[in-house]
């Protein structure tokens, strides 16, 4: 297969080139970014026998994203189902398939799921800052043009490589899809002990509504107020997936995005599985959080890194 | 000075060191931060020092969480203050000017000064740098002399202008780059400080300190400051 573009005919509300992140630039204030559903993300470079770490598009919503290639080209397709179709043909998601020269790719609106992973053979190009490709808005850094803005139209996507080893989802895979009652393991920390035994009871056992104030900064929950006894803390380094409750009692789930520092009490942190599920869920959606010992939390994770390997 | 480590993610440990902000924190938050990396080597992936804390974030592929919290405690048991002379000293040229510091003459009101007076006191001490964060390349910096505190604004602005520099209580800040903010803006820098964030070589680092620098309007522009009204670009 020639080496191509693929032009955007028309941009959607939100589609960035991410990868798994920016790392070890936390101390100079720059956030971590990267794909909110980094599972997702993995099985799509997966598909196509990319490098981990390879960039790719997380196209959020959709809202009539359209992507039109210059030459044929193979691409892989995971996470939300956002009514992607090719000349107007349904595609079948979790999969690799052939974006034919001329033919354009449009993503309409969610069905399930917020965020699709579309990747490209050996990964997309784009100029790397700080160690990465990833694009973020709020700080101005990453993306096509070095300055964090989204895929706007016009712009030229083109990849690092030609010759991708297309392969099949796994029957076993499971890819982070919200569900009823959808479970969110969370590792207890940081500021727990200064919660009211009545509220960690709360924490755990009442259902949490996904707010529209949801971004990949922050996704805010609502449910019964969770109180601390502190009004707020001395700023320190917030990990990925922090819950912080804020003087309001409804927790923040802190994400990719977030500020390296903040100052509000936090019970702890969601595992990072737990954050790429989170980030698939639309606003309404219903989530129970679910304590997790770190070393179990770990175990998870260190299988789940496996399966790629 | 008292160690505690606490939980923060699956992996992530909170090293908590103090539990007031004070400028003598940062000889101990630089020695942990020193000790740390020099202990995790190729397992740590960010450390992020703040004005107790410093926020560890280990790769688990590596290390589990209790060699994580082991190696944590090894590293920082017998602590010793880093010569605080390793923090560098950086004057910043600041055009002091209402048009571009709207909050000049509250500020000034507020701690009984005439502005003149005010930005003296602003200039007249060499603030610690006590943590980057909230955006690339922003230092948040202190303390602000006790009668130049003054509370963030009611409102905050939505867009704040590159280099504003500004007060919130007793701390003081540069905008390296548009942002929202509620910080009283006092004045503004040409200097660059986004360029070198986003380059991976901040102008300053925790435990570095800062002067600020009265200089004219036709300094500023000479350096390459942008003179725009702040209001304007409201």
């Amino acid at each position: 297969m020639s080496q191509g573009s693929i032009t955007v005919k028309q941009a959607g509300p939100l589609a960035l080139i991410q990868d798994a992140g920016r790392f070890g630039v936390g101390h100079l204030g720059v956030t971590q970014s990267g794909a909110a559903d980094w599972i997702s993300y993995n099985w799509a470079n997966w598909l196509l026998g990319n490098p981990t770490n390879s960039a790719a598009l997380e196209i959020v919503m959709g809202g009539n994203l359209t992507l039109e290639a210059s030459s044929n080209v193979c691409l892989a397709l995971t996470g939300a189902d956002l009514d992607a179709r090719i000349d107007g043909e349904p595609l079948a998601p979790n999969a690799c398939f052939t974006l034919k020269a001329g033919q354009c790719l449009t993503f309409r609106q969610p069905h399930a799921g917020l965020r699709a992973y579309l990747a490209f053979p050996g990964g997309l190009q784009a100029p790397e800052i700080l160690g990465s490709r990833a694009c973020t808005v709020r700080e101005m850094i990453g993306g096509l043009h070095e300055n964090g803005k989204p895929l706007q139209a016009g712009d030229q996507l083109s990849w690092q490589g030609d010759t991708p080893s297309p392969r099949r989802l796994p029957d076993n895979a499971s890819l982070p899809m919200p569900q009823k009652r959808c479970q969110l393991p969370l590792v207890l920390g940081s500021q727990v002990a200064h919660f009211a035994g009545r509220s960690l009871y709360q924490a755990f056992n009442q259902p949490w509504t996904v707010d529209q104030r949801a971004d990949r900064m922050g996704i805010r929950l609502t449910g019964h107020a969770l109180n601390s006894k502190l009004e707020g803390v001395i700023s320190e380094g917030i990990p990925l997936g922090a819950v912080q409750i804020p003087p309001d009692g409804q927790p923040i789930v802190l994400m990719n995005d977030r500020q390296t520092i903040g100052g509000y009490p936090r019970i702890g942190a969601l595992t990072p599985s737990a954050c790429a599920l989170l980030s698939q869920c639309l606003p309404s959606t219903e989530v129970w959080l679910r304590p997790v010992s770190a070393t179990q939390a770990q175990v998870t994770h260190r299988r789940q890194l496996a399966v790629w390997e | 000075m008292k160690l505690r480590l606490e939980t923060a993610a699956m992996d992530a440990l909170t090293v908590r060191l103090f539990d007031a902000i004070d400028e003598s924190n940062m000889a101990w938050i630089m020695a942990a931060d020193t000790a740390l990396r020099h202990a995790f080597g190729d397992a740590l992936i960010d450390l992020v020092p703040s004005y107790t804390t410093l926020l560890i974030h280990y790769d688990c592929r590596v290390i589990a969480f209790v060699e994580a919290t082991a190696l944590a405690r090894e590293a920082l048991k017998d602590l010793q203050p880093a010569d605080t002379q390793n923090g560098q000293l950086h004057e910043i040229p600041v055009w002091y000017d209402e048009s571009v510091g709207p909050e000049l003459p509250q500020v000034a009101k507020r701690a009984g000064l005439s502005v003149e007076q005010l930005i003296e006191r602003h200039c007249g001490h060499d603030y610690c740098v006590f943590a980057l964060g909230f955006a690339p390349g922003y230092g948040f910096m202190g303390l602000v002399d006790e009668d130049l505190a003054t509370p963030r604004l009611k409102t905050p602005r939505r867009r704040v202008a590159a280099g504003s520099v500004g007060i919130a209580d007793r701390q003081t800040a540069i905008y390296p780059l548009l942002s929202p903010g509620g910080w009283n803006i006092l004045g503004r820098t040409a200097v660059p400080l986004f360029e070198y964030a986003r380059r991976g070589e901040p102008l300053f680092r925790p435990g570095d300190k800062v002067r600020f620098m009265s200089i004219s309007k036709a300094e500023f522009e000479a350096a390459g400051g942008d003179a725009t009204p702040l209001e304007e670009r409201a």
